[in-house]
């Protein structure tokens, strides 16, 4: 088996500007963080971002690297809406195709079969047919019914991030949910992995069952190990979402200058750097809690 | 016992949705909504399937508000992947919240505004048009003024009864009830809202100020109470925490 393990710096290398990117996770959960910070870092830019959103969309949003966002929807769950992408929609700064949440399931299983389409209930009478103009119905071929063609939605390069990894990109999922991790990665011409800890094979099923890899190698073109690379967001069991950071996080995004200082902490160094300032922060804040 | 709540009358008309529901998953937005599912489920409709919202069905819930890992007994894995196929099946009923909602059940979660420029975004249009396009739909609103029942939705996210009428493929279209911290609303034969039910304590005249399209309330009775072993389970069992007066105010009296 090859290894496909890589460094961050190599991984940003494969990503061009005007790609198509699917991003999984969902919401504030198990999000690739460290690699969408590393795209910041790259200058990659026009993006079409294909995801269940969550700070990823803010934080390309707010860096001004996305050409069209393509969604089901954007939240960080203990926080309704992430205010980057709130505000980028407000003024109309961001070309978007919106979709109800199993419609834009839909759209990956297309995507993964190869097909260019599959036909589905949801949305049938409603907006989201409106807003993105381009979907069509289609009669069916053996009943007296209609269904709206969901187009597929066929990504350049996937980004996941898992629990545990092995070098050769077998991807392991430890918490609740997988999401729809494997779905972007087969929907996708390239997949990138980045993992809590890369193990040995032999290692992999020491902390979960077979059921628990859900992402075969067959589908992965690199695999970075970024520990707390889901950082702030969910990567249970092995840590939960920084609540207290999500929370630093949409206050300062409301705010132009407070944006300027949280880049400059957070965002203007190496991934180290990054973690480096995190670990900082708490220290203040729990600083600043007991001298209350 | 001391006196019932306008929010316990809500929980109680909320459980009613779901009466003869069968065996299918209750799906729930909002605090009120997922009270009612779990009064429903001890009271009328113990077939009924919950979840903790996160990826299990729990055949006992654990406290409201809290996932799996905070209590209640877990009977099935429903992760998000499993819950769209549920959808497409059918065996599912849903109460969700409405920003907008117009006389004929359209509902709008995702903007306000254009949607190439909203002056407002909201959450996106969600689940709603898969879930009015799969199986029955309820609309739960806190606070019943005539800026959520408007003459016209900016987007139509959940679709109404006159879109539902005019297209093809929307067999499984079924709206049930909107609940109200006024009333209970439903639809007539031609499918538009109607008031089945005022709450205690609210006049005709209250909801028609509060309704920003004709809608005619005289002569609708009243909303029914929680009776003994409601009260109870609502209290004790359900929402001990009282979480249900932070959405419906505990100063509007029934």
């Amino acid at each position: 088996m090859g290894d496909k393990s890589m460094s961050l710096e190599d991984f940003a290398g494969t990503v061009e500007s005007g790609m198509t990117i699917g991003i999984g996770g969902w919401g504030s959960r198990r999000k690739p963080m460290a690699l969408v910070r590393q795209l910041l870092r790259a200058g990659v830019r026009d993006l079409t971002v294909v995801t269940f959103g969550g700070p990823d969309v803010g934080l390309l949003c707010a860096a001004g690297r996305v050409r069209k966002l393509v969604y089901g929807f954007v939240s960080l769950d203990s926080i309704a809406l992430d205010p980057h992408f709130r505000s980028v929609r407000e003024q109309g700064g961001v070309e978007t195709a919106e979709y109800d949440e199993g419609m834009f399931v839909t759209g990956l299983r297309a995507a993964a079969s190869r097909l260019s389409f599959l036909p589905t209930r949801a949305g049938l009478g409603s907006d989201v047919l409106t807003m993105n103009p381009d979907l069509v119905t289609i009669a069916s071929p053996y009943a007296d019914e209609e269904y709206v063609a969901m187009k597929a939605l066929r990504l350049d390069v996937a980004l996941v991030h898992v629990n545990r990894a092995d070098r050769a990109g077998n991807a392991q999922y430890l918490g609740p949910d997988p999401y729809f991790d494997d779905l972007f990665a087969m929907a996708a011409d390239r997949c990138y992995v980045s993992t809590e800890r890369i193990v040995a094979p032999e290692d992999l099923l020491a902390a979960g069952p077979a059921q628990s890899l859900l992402i075969s190698r067959l589908f992965v073109n690199g695999v970075i190990e970024t520990p707390r690379g889901a950082h702030f967001t969910s990567c249970d069991p092995d840590y939960g979402r920084d609540e207290a950071f999500q929370a630093h996080y949409a206050s300062a995004a409301r705010d132009a200058d407070a944006w300027r200082l949280f880049r400059k902490t957070f965002l203007d160094g190496d991934e180290q750097a990054y973690h480096q300032a995190v670990a900082e922060f708490h220290v203040n804040r729990e600083g600043q809690e007991e001298g209350r | 016992m001391t006196e019932i709540t306008r929010a316990e009358v809500c929980a109680a008309a909320c459980a009613d949705a779901w009466r003869g529901a069968g065996e299918v998953l209750a799906h729930t937005a909002g605090v009120l909504p997922s009270i009612g599912a779990r009064l429903a489920r001890l009271t009328t409709s113990p077939d009924l399937v919950l979840t903790d919202g996160e990826a299990y069905f729990m055949s006992d819930p654990p406290p409201l508000g809290r996932t799996a890992a905070e209590g209640g007994v877990v009977e099935g894995w429903v992760p998000y992947r499993r819950v769209f196929d549920i959808v497409a099946g059918g065996r599912r009923q849903s109460m969700m919240g409405a920003s907008q909602i117009d006389r004929y059940g359209n509902q709008n979660i995702s903007l306000i505004g254009d949607w190439r420029r909203p002056t407002r975004q909201l959450i996106g249009v969600r689940g709603a048009p898969g879930n009015t396009a799969n199986h029955r739909t309820d609309y739960w609103v806190a606070r019943h003024t005539p800026k959520v029942f408007v003459e016209k939705v900016d987007v139509v996210c959940g679709v109404g009864n006159d879109r539902a009428r005019g297209t093809k493929g929307l067999r499984f279209h079924d709206l049930g009830v909107v609940i109200t911290n006024l009333a209970v609303l439903d639809y007539g034969d031609d499918g538009r809202l109607r008031v089945r039910s005022l709450h205690p304590g609210v006049t005709a005249d209250e909801v028609h100020a509060n309704t920003g399209f004709a809608l005619d309330a005289s002569g609708a009775p009243e909303t029914r109470l929680p009776d003994a072993t409601e009260l109870r389970l609502i209290r004790e069992v359900v929402d001990p925490r009282g979480l249900r007066d932070r959405e419906v105010s505990r100063g509007t009296r029934s």
